[in-house]
């Protein structure tokens, strides 16, 4: 294991920005989200949780495809995307348990027949560094998913306490990043990291959700969760926002849309929410008519939809997000007690 | 030197929504009476000024314009016996807040202009072109997706 | 605010027990003390996870939008600033209000579990005001911080009172601040117009387009939103170039304007605390220069500033001129 001083850090990104992009929880504004390094910026790594997951490096909010140029009766097309095919390496920075568990999550989406080539080449120009957490806070209920909060995977696995960064490569990748910035390293801190480690785990144990009861949550009880009554009461505050999906890490719809440009037509794909009132609309109409039917999918898909199709991983990584930030505290945790297992009142 | 002066000259867009029974009406005497104003107007007839929403200013700026002005009847001489008076408020209020959010306030103004005065036309055409040329481009209010192809 | 709670339930069983109501509306208990939901309870036996606390900073005036269409009356508990959102959508005929019984609550402020957990405080158990300071207690132990640096934003400055009620459940008299709500935007217009700019710009950059302002608002109840209609060229479910985020809150902010109560909810929900009330604020304070004081929502009739005009109003080239003072 290696370790550098916490007052080196800024050194380190600077190396690491001479040759690479670097993405990592910034403050702007009094918010902590990802976003590129540069000199001056401040830095967040304590942050728990970023008001955004970092999902937006591979998947982001707004992305263009391509565009249509209109001259007589010829239309041209443009691909505008076709830079990332040589997508300059990025490092994405400071990646927490759940969020690095995410990625796996949008990973079995792009990366599945037929692969979103523009996704795969950000996330195989990226060096994923993680930081394990130390201080996790009572919306937390990763461990319920079985991740590990004190050692997530990723290139790199750091840990952070008030004196030192510790560093662990996994991969080539990681050991690649490694030697890029190996002059600003030194050995040791095997203890620290094990004493941390601990402690957090004594936390995490403790947590108020550590211990959820997802057993109801299978393929075979789709019919009977899809049509229970409690729906109807769980989702009658909800605003129909999409802060719930916009936060939160796994959420992976996008819409394409047209934008009007002087020249023509530029087609983008954007993040959309299925809490949107026209999410599923077509042709014909709309499916999902009322704020219930919209709220049932979003969970129903987290919990049953996407395990059934994908070896029993959920799309909830128990980071919490969805927990602190929805205006009317509505929350997928409220879901799984309600409708999880034979624990309720 | 002299070059790049050249090429930098800058021509403005402005878009100048004109309700169709004063403005509009007067920029055809300044035409008929052969005043000029400068070809990069681009005049947008609308019934009444108070059929302007503030989105179509900050649309027309989307697109590309540089400049944004409103012409209407006199207040008391609407068409529409009202509507003017609606327009004033509302556009006092917008005005008011494009400034706040610090988007430069000569870029957007409104006048009154009525289907008599031809020359007030084409004056306050000159004045808000040379207003606008002066303060340069918009940069405030743009999009770079459409401007990107240019 | 035990004493409160209690006697509002006393009162919502009473109502719903003698059947002048065939629902309440509320809050209910959360998983943790600080995370109530607003809640419609229709029989006694639902009223056990009812709950009205200091964290109950939900304004549920906008539900009634669409509870007070359904069959029976409805009684709902209104903070005083949520009696003007009230009001508001009664005089904008989006509330029947022969169908619902509003019952005025005390409120003397409510708390801001972000800005605690701000303070470095987690695992909140329990809140309690003492005289201007707050008494939070944790898992860890007591902590005591200024009321000031914990009350939601939109508190701060309310100096709010009741605009409609039925009957009221009012155990302690509020206390008029002395404060202007107006300072935060006194001191923007103050900036020059590049910091304001740059104010902006930095603020906005932070929007994701969740929409949670404009679906909290009571004065946004438009049945379908102008940003969510493809027809009208301007919608977008997210902001992919920066004009957007400021096109966005621009017109929603105008579209509110002369309708807005000052209720806070914007700020309140935004997840990425952009002060949207400094835009609704500075509309206000505009409004109140140009065409006289005018706090919408005081009544359930009249004319708003925006449906009304003088001859003499002021002139739109004319409103910088005030600037130099």
């Amino acid at each position: 294991m290696k370790k550098i001083a916490k007052a080196k850090l800024n050194e380190l990104y600077a190396k690491i920005s001479e040759s690479m992009g670097l993405f990592l929880p910034i403050k702007r504004a009094g918010e902590v989200n990802y976003a590129v390094w540069g000199e001056g910026k401040e830095v967040s790594l304590e942050t728990l949780k970023t008001v955004k997951s970092p999902k937006n490096a591979f998947f982001p909010d707004s992305e263009n495809l391509m565009k249509f140029k209109t001259e007589g009766k010829n239309i041209e097309i443009i691909d505008v995307r076709k830079d990332y095919k040589e997508e300059k390496p990025f490092v994405l920075f400071g990646v927490k348990a759940c969020d690095y568990k995410a990625i796996e999550v949008l990973d079995r989406v792009f990366l599945a027949d037929p692969v979103d080539s523009y996704y795969q080449a950000r996330r195989e120009a990226t060096t994923i560094v993680t930081l394990a957490c130390s201080k996790p806070e009572e919306s937390c209920f990763c461990k319920v998913f079985g991740i590990d909060a004190t050692a997530p995977c990723g290139d790199v696995t750091t840990w952070l306490d008030e004196n030192y960064l510790y560093w662990q490569a996994n991969t080539e990748k990681g050991e690649a990043l490694t030697a890029l910035v190996a002059d600003l390293l030194e050995e040791g801190g095997e203890e620290s990291v094990a004493t941390q480690q601990e402690a957090t785990k004594a936390i995490l144990e403790k947590l108020p959700f550590s211990a959820l009861d997802l057993s109801r949550f299978k393929p075979e009880n789709l019919n009977d969760l899809f049509n229970d009554p409690a729906w109807e009461e769980m989702s009658e505050a909800c605003l129909g926002c999409g802060t719930c999906t916009f936060v939160c890490p796994t959420c992976q719809c996008f819409d394409i849309r047209d934008f009007k440009t002087s020249e023509g037509v530029l087609r983008y794909r954007c993040w959309d929410s299925c809490m949107y009132s026209d999410f599923t609309l077509m042709a014909h109409g709309n499916s999902r008519t009322t704020q219930m039917q919209r709220f049932r999918q979003r969970f129903m898909h987290k919990l049953v939809y996407y395990p059934s199709q994908n070896d029993g991983l959920y799309s909830c990584v128990g980071c919490g997000r969805c927990v602190n930030k929805c205006p009317q505290h509505l929350n997928i945790v409220k879901v799984i007690k309600t409708l999880g297992g034979k624990n309720d009142d | 030197m002299q070059e790049v002066t050249e090429n930098k000259e800058f021509t403005p867009n402005i878009v100048a929504f004109c309700c169709n029974w004063c403005s509009y009406a007067g920029a055809d005497l300044a035409g008929s009476s052969r005043m000029t104003y400068p070809a990069n107007v681009k005049i947008i007839r609308v019934p009444c000024s108070c059929r302007v929403n503030p989105t179509f200013i900050l649309k027309a700026y989307q697109q590309g314009a540089d400049g944004v002005i409103i012409c209407g009847c006199h207040p008391g001489d609407c068409h529409y016996v009202t509507g003017n008076y609606y327009t004033r408020r509302r556009i006092a209020l917008l005005f008011s807040m494009l400034n706040y959010m610090g988007i430069e306030k000569e870029r957007t103004r409104l006048e009154w202009v009525s289907a008599a005065e031809g020359q007030k036309f084409s004056a306050v055409m000159n004045d808000f072109v040379k207003t606008i040329t002066e303060l340069g481009e918009n940069k405030r209010l743009t999009d770079l997706r459409v401007k990107e192809g240019e | 605010m035990k004493e409160v709670e209690t006697k509002m339930l006393e009162r919502a069983k009473e109502l719903l027990e003698s059947g002048e109501v065939a629902r309440v509306v509320g809050w209910k208990k959360g998983e943790f003390c600080y995370d109530p939901s607003p809640a419609t309870f229709e029989s006694v036996e639902e009223l056990k996870d009812f709950t009205y606390d200091w964290f109950c900073g939900a304004n549920l005036s906008k539900y009634l939008i669409q509870i007070s269409k359904k069959e029976g009356k409805t009684a709902v508990f209104l903070k005083p600033c949520d009696t003007y959102s009230f009001n508001q959508l009664v005089k904008e005929h989006r509330i029947k209000r022969e169908n619902i019984h509003v019952i005025a609550v005390e409120c003397r402020g409510k708390f801001d579990i972000e800005k605690i957990k701000a303070k470095g405080i987690s695992f909140v158990t329990g809140a309690q005001l003492d005289g201007t300071q707050v008494k939070v207690s944790t898992l860890y132990g007591e902590e005591t911080l200024e009321k000031s640096d914990v009350v939601l934003t939109k508190c701060a400055t309310c100096n709010k009172d009741y605009q409609v009620q039925d009957e009221a459940i009012i155990l302690h008299e509020r206390t008029k601040k002395d404060v202007d709500r107006f300072a935060e935007v006194a001191k923007l217009e103050a900036m020059t117009e590049e910091e304001r700019f740059a104010f902006w710009r930095e603020q906005l950059s932070k929007c994701i387009r969740c929409n949670a302002c404009r679906n909290v608002c009571p004065a946004c109840s438009c049945v379908k939103c102008v940003f969510d209609n493809p027809a009208s060229e301007i919608s977008a479910k997210v902001n992919s170039d920066k004009f957007e985020e400021q096109l966005f809150h621009i017109i929603r902010a105008f579209h509110v304007a002369g309708r807005c109560t000052d209720c806070g909810e914007c700020s309140r929900v935004c997840p990425q605390h952009i002060p949207l009330h400094l835009l609704n604020r500075k509309f206000i304070k505009d409004i109140d220069n140009f065409y006289g004081e005018y706090q919408a929502g005081e009544t359930a009739e009249g004319k708003t500033p925006l449906t009304s005009y003088t001859e003499g109003d002021t002139e739109p080239n004319d409103v910088f001129k005030g600037e130099a003072k």
